[in-house]
């Protein structure tokens, strides 16, 4: 897990920032590249059901561990599987665990740390040692532990990414609003009686949304290499279902004999990885005021 | 700044106590029974009754947690319900095993990140710049346990260059040491190195547009010069700092390549032993992986604290 | 900083070159556990104490019970006494002479110790009695047949009663007992060192000066290591691997059909989710069963390297009831058995353990009795977590196996008598329960195969466990190895391997 991108800056101010950072995104190079890939990538899994490939679970002992060709693109796995559909249905699990962890993280990350920081006392006390205390486990760790206690599925594994995530955006999202806060206009809605809720949906929230997005991209990518580390432990996606990871994990005993079962998935998950990373980048270039 | 220690430190202390009731829950709901698997495969009635007395497995869970917090106050973690071994022992084993492959993926981090950031600064815009970027961007974005098994397929299995697996101690046999950890250090510094190439960059951007380096070319200091002796010594310390942080890290991302490695590890041993359901092995080692993070981060602190002035303030 | 790296080069260079010859590098699958004898439980364990240890008795590659420390027994006429003559002359690695009160202690330590896994398989031993210097009387308080195949493994191995009085339960930190090889050092998960036993009492057998074992669970970094010269031999090499072992002229390829099986185990009446036709009827079972190929999934996963089952005893085992052979698939008869029992098709949720092999095997399953009409649902667990839902009875079958027992009583009576301490399935028939009582009682073989041949005919039918395959135990080794025997047990005994020269 990245440490918590340092975007936080001062408050941008309304429609003219964010057209100006829409047009910087749409000139940058490495956000459209990302941008391609990532497009790329979930157009491939929306149509997986369309597309006239082989059934992803459909064996043939007479076609066990074949080497790429013609009629099998990418090759056969340990049970005579088309590699090449598996991994297009394996691109749903990977970008789906990506995104449902991202969000769970997102959503519940954020309230907590707009809470935490908005209110303070013992209420941020709490919350904020929480988070030390998840954050004092390595990621992985907590990860494998939560997917393990969960019992191994790729709903499990993406709770437990989620969790394991929250804290990221709990902090970062305390942060922002504690440099919020004390804003002279935040203060001068206060004056007027303006609700705590509303100043946070009005104030708070719009400030705290750029940093947050920026955040959970780079984060999508972290969780997709994460559902398949824990799909390479075991505790992911579970078989006959294909998941990029899964797939490594079977294709690791079949190193010398199958090479190209462990070829594809891992470029798979290195090029999506790759594609949300740009994507976070050139978000946080477009979204951030300060130049570098 | 003493007293800014002072108070970190006692934060830290209910952090702890939340990390140990934390994975102490969170194991106690695993599915499985240790003393099932601790039985072994007759899984006679008697060791398995005699398992759950001995390791309190039929009291209540916060009896039992009162039980191991008492002893873990008087400096013993127990033993492993898998080995015997104690669990201090495991731990004062494996820790400078991961160290070692910490410090040496550090060191390849350092050796490339560092003078990439640097050119890549220097040459902002150009196409160095731009290739160095994509480097570093693929770097964070290789799922390093793929590129853990494509190493030893290509190097080990395929060339035969390097062992495959294995571990030995720097100081029994420092070149077989360094032939069994140089490629898990790479494995593990890849990431890392792209991590700093990138704060690097920055860092130097920022530098170079100070005053003191614009003086420095004005009064018609050799650029190279400029870069070196001005820029990259004031950039040097917030990169310093990082890495401090990023050491801890490290010792995450050590799970999984001491796992493809089989480097008998830190990172191994506890997911060896959340497999195993050892709780007493998962306990201590995370406890101590938490006191580690939370040292470091704090030592991080400090140091950026020292090297920015600015921050005094804050504090 | 660069003398000391000088020295530690030259300290390594030295030592190094003399020793390495004579030093054997066995990598292992797994990191054994506890190095107790009384208290160890895996099957990795057994492959370190053969080095370390002597038992009792040993075995041959065909199973015959041999001397090792004992030198000849006897049985009295009621079955009731064992009388054992045992081996002079022989000393512990600590100088500990060998003798009767020796053994005496070390049974007396499998049946007390708290710790002790040996419980249960010494509990027909009601006293030892010293009745020479070198000759024990084990007292049973029933006849047990299958007493000599316990003394043949773990519960038979010696350990220095003056060491294991001092060390108590931890003896397994410094583990002294009477093998070829001593004990020197063990870092957990990364090695454990053995080194020759001088005073040996058939030390002229033992032709390497230091014996290390390194668990190193993947099996293509353990084939690696062996094929670049970091490991002299391995155990289990994947079957997938066998092929490649074998035409490689550098290595070496052994194997022996293990004594274990892999199977699927029915919930036939343990708690409320036995409760289903799958638990409830038979027949379903057993066309489950029929729509499996066996030769099929061998040659799948396998590459026809392990033994296609149906029993608990190999097909090459004297055990094995030939009247009731390996079932052809037949997926009529498959059909006609569910159309019988009430099913077009069937719904059926089996747990597997979360391990690439076991989920291929079950994927392969999966597949070839969808054709009958079981859906398969797979539900992939941690083997802890499948252990206790087995034991607590929360499955509806589950794909485990057994690593297998010398006695042919080991591989079933404690899984299908209706008190078996391993009976997951809760399968209960007094009809079988007794002929495998009865079996456990006799000492005549061929009485003992009647009534396994009575009882297979019995479990057939009900089909509590539906066997699948014997795992083969396969070995790799460097092709200067030389006079290494495959035994069925898996073991790696060292008596008369050496390097060629």
């Amino acid at each position: 897990m990245s440490a918590v991108t340092d975007t936080a800056g001062p408050a941008s101010d309304g429609y003219r920032s964010r057209s100006r950072a829409w047009r910087k995104l749409k000139t940058s190079h490495s956000a459209l590249a990302g941008f391609a890939i990532v497009a790329f990538f979930v157009v491939i899994a929306l149509l997986a059901p369309m597309l006239p490939i082989d059934d992803p679970t459909a064996t043939s002992w007479s076609a066990v561990r074949k080497a790429p060709s013609l009629e099998h693109l990418m090759g056969t796995d340990e049970i005579g599987r088309d590699v090449f559909s598996r991994m297009i249905w394996g691109a749903r699990a990977s970008l789906i665990a990506g995104v449902i962890s991202v969000i769970m993280a997102v959503s519940l990350g954020v309230p907590l740390g707009l809470v935490a920081g908005y209110f303070g006392g013992w209420i941020d006390q709490i919350i904020s040692r929480i988070t030390d205390a998840m954050l004092a486990m390595p990621f992985l760790i907590l990860a494998i532990a939560l997917a393990a206690f969960l019992g191994p599925s790729l709903t499990n594994a993406m709770i437990a990414i989620g969790l394991s995530a929250m804290p990221i955006f709990i902090r970062l999202t305390r942060g922002q609003v504690l440099s919020v806060k004390t804003e002279d206009y935040v203060e001068g809605a206060r004056a007027v009686g303006v609700t705590d809720f509303a100043i946070i949906l009005r104030y708070i929230l719009p400030n705290v949304f750029a940093p947050v997005l920026v955040q959970a991209t780079l984060t999508i990518a972290t969780a997709i290499i994460l559902e398949a580390a824990l799909s390479f432990l075991g505790l992911g996606q579970q078989p006959p279902a294909p998941s990029w990871g899964s797939m490594l994990n079977v294709a690791k005993n079949f190193l010398t004999q199958a090479p190209w079962m462990a070829w594809w998935p891992g470029a798979a998950i290195f090029l999506v990885v790759l594609g949300f990373n740009l994507l976070g980048d050139g978000l946080r270039d477009a979204l951030d005021p300060r130049e570098i | 700044m003493l007293s800014y220690i002072i108070r970190r430190l006692a934060i830290a202390v209910p952090t702890l106590v939340l990390v140990s009731i934390f994975v102490f829950t969170l194991q106690k709901l695993l599915p499985g029974d240790p003393a099932l698997v601790m039985a072994g495969e007759e899984r006679d009635p008697a060791s398995i009754e005699f398992i759950r007395e001995k390791y309190h497995l039929n009291e209540p869970v916060i009896t039992q947690y009162v039980y191991w917090m008492k002893a873990v106050l008087q400096g013993d973690m127990g033993v492993s319900l898998r080995t015997s071994q104690p669990v201090l022992d495991l731990i004062g084993d494996k820790l400078p095993v991961t160290i070692q492959l910490a410090i040496m993926a550090l060191i390849i981090a350092f050796v490339v990140g560092v003078p990439a950031g640097i050119l890549s600064a220097v040459k902002k815009g150009t196409v160095i710049d731009y290739a160095a970027n994509i480097v570093a961007l693929s770097g964070l974005s290789v799922p390093n346990f793929w590129l853990g098994i494509m190493l030893i397929l290509l190097v080990s299995v395929n060339l035969g260059w390097l062992p495959a697996s294995g571990y030995e101690s720097f100081f029994v046999d420092p070149l077989r040491s360094l032939e069994t950890m140089i490629m898990p250090a790479f494995v593990l510094g890849t990431s890392l190195a792209a991590t700093l190439m990138r704060h690097t960059r920055s860092a130097m951007l920022g530098v170079m547009k100070a005053d003191y380096v614009r003086t420095a070319r004005a009064k018609g200091v050799r650029e190279h010069a400029v870069v070196i002796k001005h820029a990259f010594r004031n950039a040097l310390l917030p990169v310093v700092t990082l890495s401090a942080l990023l050491f801890g890290e490290l010792l995450g991302g050590a799970v999984l390549t001491e796992q493809i490695f089989t480097i008998p590890g830190f990172g191994k041993l506890i997911v060896d032993a959340v497999f195993t359901r050892d709780y007493a092995v998962v306990q201590g080692v995370v406890l101590c992986a938490a006191v580690g993070v939370i040292l470091i981060n704090l030592v991080a602190d400090v140091l950026y604290f020292l090297v920015n002035p600015r921050m005094r303030s804050s504090l | 900083m660069h003398r000391m790296l000088l020295a530690a080069l030259l300290a390594a260079g030295t030592l190094a070159s003399p020793t390495l010859a004579a030093d054997l590098r066995i990598g292992l699958q797994d990191d054994p556990d506890v190095l107790d004898p009384d208290q160890s439980r895996t099957f990795v364990g057994r492959i370190v104490y053969t080095s370390l240890c002597n038992k009792l008795v040993d075995i041959t590659p065909e199973l015959k019970i041999i001397p090792q420390l004992a030198t000849g027994w006897s049985w009295s006429d009621d079955g009731k006494v064992l009388t054992m003559d045992l081996r002079e002359g022989v000393v512990f690695h600590d100088g500990t002479p060998f003798d009767a009160e020796a053994v005496k202690a070390n049974i007396e330590r499998s049946k007390t110790l708290p710790e002790s896994r040996r419980k249960s398989e010494v509990k027909s031993i009601e006293s030892v009695a010293v009745t020479g210097p070198y000759q024990v009387q084990m007292n049973l308080s029933a006849p047990d047949a299958t007493l000599l195949a316990q003394l043949a493994d773990r519960s038979g191995m010696m350990i220095s009663p003056t060491a294991a009085e001092a060390a108590g339960a931890d003896f397994g930190a410094k583990p002294i007992c009477s093998g070829p090889y001593k004990f020197v050092e063990r870092v957990a998960q990364d090695r454990i060192v053995l080194e020759r036993f001088a005073e040996y009492w058939n030390a002229d057998a033992y032709h390497f000066d230091k014996v290390i074992f390194l668990p190193i669970p993947d099996t293509t970094v353990r084939l690696a290591n062996l094929r670049s010269g970091d490991l002299d031999m391995l155990e289990r090499l994947a079957a997938t691997d066998a092929a490649g072992v074998k035409s490689d002229a550098d290595l070496q390829y052994a194997q022996a059909i293990g004594l274990g099986y892999q199977g699927i185990t029915a919930n036939v009446g343990n708690g409320d989710r036995s409760k289903n036709p799958f638990g409830e009827d038979a027949r379903l079972r057993r066309a489950f069963s029929l729509a499996i190929d066996r030769e099929a999934l061998n040659q799948v996963v396998f590459e026809g390297v392990f033994a296609p089952g149906n029993q608990p005893f190999p097909p090459n085992s004297p055990w094995y009831d030939t009247e009731v052979p390996i079932p052809a698939r037949d997926l009529e008869k498959a059909k006609a058995l569910m159309k019988e029992a009430g099913h077009e098709t069937f719904d059926i949720e089996v747990q597997v353990a979360n391990n690439p092999v076991q989920t291929q095997v079950m994927q392969v399953v999966q597949a070839m009795v969808a054709e009958a009409g079981f859906n398969v649902k797979l539900k992939s667990m941690e083997f802890a977590a499948l252990l206790a839902a087995q034991s607590a009875g929360t499955y509806q079958a589950s794909q485990v196996g057994w690593s297998g027992r010398i006695d042919p009583d080991g591989n079933l009576h404690q899984f299908v008598t209706c008190k078996g301490g391993i009976n997951d399935s809760k399968y209960c028939n007094p009809e079988v329960d007794k002929l495998l009582d009865e079996a456990r009682k006799s000492s005549n073989d061929e009485d003992r195969k009647a009534r396994y041949d009575a009882a297979r005919k019995v479990l057939n039918e009900d089909m509590p466990i539906i066997y699948l395959y014997h795992p083969t135990w396969i070995w790799a080794l460097d092709k200067k190895v030389e006079g290494f025997v495959p035994y069925p047990d898996g073991m790696i005994r060292l008596a008369g391997v050496k390097f060629s020269s």
